[in-house]
């Protein structure tokens, strides 16, 4: 009964000063979403780079042409664009650790076919490059060696071009365009879903590389080699097979230094994981920053308010109200400011991360933990800040809680 | 014999400000019995707020003994002085001190809520009989800064007399109001007097004082004088008296 008297107190105090209220709540709104919101777009760039890894194909040996610099990883696109059909054949003529070997001869334009146009990239690759990227079929067949070395102008879609370009029909056997050269359509890929810049590893084109190296990208080099090693336990020894066939067709002699890199998925990792902590620290800093201001500002108001609210208490206990009365009520409404405050800063993260999922390429993955954490130390200064000078005044004489400026 | 129900004895108040001490209060000796009604006069400084925050529990004496319905308050908890001063007292103050930003019906049914004996069942409607009583029954949902100040200090009162207490004490309740408001608000103090309260209150005014039974005057935090009045004034005839009066003013106008 009294209990239920004062709680009744306490909300009718927050709604007579909702501006305070509001502002108080606001701060921890603010806090809470920050910290969860920017940590959970951390976590989900590191998720993403590392979905992206492990859909390469765990046995994935990747060589990339020019050294790597010291330190860093060399990624993609080198300065030397100096590996040819010869470094491909000759790996895979004598290397005995690995399953499969393709060129990846990039390219990209528009397409015409089908209900329109789209445009795309398009890969010459060999026909190990499914096993390489352990990826399938839906339908229809990849093209063989024969079209390899015949320059058949034959593709095979990714999923998202085929429901692009046919939505409605079958598009294996019928002709699309690429940059002006028709090519015929043997088969589609399956889904493979998104790459961690949120472009879909669907929307591709594979077509055999010489194909591509002479008719599409103006007998351009190969851009880099992909392998597959027979075992992730063979990756080291591959790669050791691979440097030497590649430093014996590069004609390098001993002290000479790579011109190529070799990377396997752990060394992409490394590179990947190194950058997504820096994006990770900083989205860190930045969320611990926005907590604070959000501290701060809590404190403010409620430090602002104290000699109203001193008064107030000087009223309330020359009524006859006990200091565990006083007590009582303000807890209350600094719990309940700080959980609805926590709960609406919580649900905005919520909403934040699924508009960043569905209508940008940054993924955010919020953290039960870190709701946890945001919540429980905005709530604390609420509950501390709303609490303490409350605790204060009603130890005091009703007269100089009265009397308090 | 009307029972006693304010008893102190060598009652001091001794304030300390850095090195300087201020002796408002020096062994005050008062009784005061049930349904007395009391003017505490004395210039200003001479100590008066200071002996009506003490009887009222609001403060702590610095020495002496102070007996309210014959219980020693040197001995109770805050806890009790709490129950006090819900229960047995209603304090009037010249500020008024309403809640801002609650209205009126919800200001005087604040004692009610921190009651801890009564189990009172109907708050509200205990409120808005006090609230009926002193003749603002159609105020109940206006808040402080939509009453004028004799409104304010009458919500104040139905505040101090909703728990029904044996003691209403007012710190110079008319002390921000104007003449006429006082004598108003002087009429409530005599009917509440009259249905037997205890009523002690502050007053500059001399004219007001007579309002009252008895007259106590402090001076340096001593009591100097301390009578009964003879000719006592009842304020609904002095509030008649008024009304005619600002009638002839205006037929004169
Ligand atoms: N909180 C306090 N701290 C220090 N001194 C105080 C305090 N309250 C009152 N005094 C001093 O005690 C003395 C008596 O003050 P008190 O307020 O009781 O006077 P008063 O008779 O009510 O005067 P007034 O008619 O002006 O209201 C004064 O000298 C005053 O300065
Ligand atoms: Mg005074």
């Amino acid at each position: 009964m009294q209990v239920k008297n004062i709680i009744k107190v306490a909300l009718r105090s927050i709604m007579k000063s909702r501006m305070r209220s509001l502002l108080t709540a606001l701060g921890i709104i603010i806090g809470v979403a920050a910290v969860v919101v920017m940590v959970a777009i951390g976590d989900g760039a590191q998720k993403q780079v590392e979905d992206q890894i492990s859909s390469l194909g765990s046995n994935l040996i990747v060589i990339t042409p020019g050294a790597s610099a010291s330190g860093g990883v060399n990624r993609g696109m080198g300065s030397f664009n100096r590996f040819t059909f010869d470094d491909v054949q000759k790996i895979k003529d004598e290397a005995t650790l690995i399953t499969g070997v393709t060129p990846i001869v990039r390219s990209g334009g528009q397409v015409i076919g089908g209900i329109g146009n789209w445009f795309t990239q398009i890969q010459g690759v060999s026909p190990d490059y499914l096993e390489i990227r352990s990826w399938k079929l839906k339908s229809g067949e990849f093209f063989t060696e024969r079209d390899v070395l015949a320059r058949s102008k034959v593709c095979v879609l990714g999923s998202e071009v085929a429901k692009n370009l046919f939505p409605d029909d079958d598009p294996i056997g019928q002709q699309i365009r690429i940059r002006n050269v028709p090519f015929k359509i043997i088969g589609v890929l399956s889904e493979k879903g998104q790459t961690s810049v949120g472009t879909s590893n669907d929307d591709i084109i594979l077509a055999p590389s010489r194909t591509v190296h002479e008719r599409l990208s103006g007998g351009r080099f190969i851009s880099s080699i992909q392998v597959s090693a027979v075992s992730p336990a063979q990756i080291p020894k591959a790669k050791e097979e691979l440097r030497k066939i590649m430093r014996e067709a590069h004609k390098l002699t001993q002290g000479e230094e790579d011109d190529f890199t070799i990377q396997d998925q752990a060394d992409l990792a490394t590179a990947a994981t190194e950058t997504s902590k820096i994006l990770t620290i900083l989205l860190g800093s930045v969320a611990g920053v926005s907590l604070i201001v959000g501290g701060i500002g809590i404190m403010n108001i409620m430090l602002v308010s104290v000699t109203e609210r001193t008064r107030e208490i000087g009223i309330r206990l020359s009524i006859g109200a006990r200091s565990s009365d006083i007590l009582i009520q303000f807890l209350t409404e600094a719990v309940v400011l700080s959980l609805a405050g926590g709960i609406l800063g919580v649900s905005l993260s919520f909403g934040v991360s699924y508009l960043l999922n569905n209508y940008t390429s940054q993924a955010a993955n919020i953290q039960p933990e870190i709701i946890f954490l945001a919540f429980s130390f905005a709530g604390a200064i609420g509950i501390f800040f709303g609490f303490y000078p409350a605790r204060k005044a009603s130890k005091l004489n009703p007269i100089d809680a009265l009397r308090y400026e | 014999m009307a029972r006693n129900i304010i008893r102190t004895s060598g009652l001091s108040k001794t304030y300390v400000i850095g090195e300087v001490e201020v002796h408002a209060l020096r062994k005050v000796d008062i009784n005061i019995d049930q349904g007395e009604f009391v003017a505490i006069m004395g210039a200003s400084g001479s100590g008066k707020s200071t002996l009506m925050n003490l009887i009222g529990c609001l403060d702590k004496p610095t020495s002496g003994e102070y007996y309210i319905d014959g219980q020693d308050t040197s001995k109770f908890s805050p806890n009790q002085y709490a129950s006090i001063r819900n229960q047995k007292i209603g304090f009037v103050f010249q500020g008024f001190n309403l809640l801002s930003r609650t209205t009126a019906l919800e200001n005087v049914e604040l004692p009610l809520l921190y009651d801890r004996t009564h189990g009172i069942k109907d708050p509200v409607e205990k409120a808005k009989k006090a609230l009926e009583r002193i003749g603002l029954g159609d105020r109940m949902h206006h808040i402080p800064s939509q009453l004028s100040g004799g409104q304010q200090q009458r919500v104040a009162i139905a505040r101090a007399l909703v728990n029904e207490p044996a003691l209403i004490l007012a710190d110079e309740p008319t002390g921000n109001l104007d003449s006429r408001t006082s004598v108003e608000v002087f009429s409530v103090f005599q009917e509440l007097n009259e249905e037997g309260i205890t009523i002690i209150l502050v007053t500059h005014e001399r004219d007001f004082a007579l309002f009252a039974k008895r007259i106590i005057e402090l001076r340096d935090g001593k009591v100097t004088k301390d009578f009964a009045i003879k000719n006592r004034l009842d304020a609904k005839e002095e509030l008649k008296k008024l009304k005619e009066d600002s009638v002839l003013q205006g037929q004169e106008d």
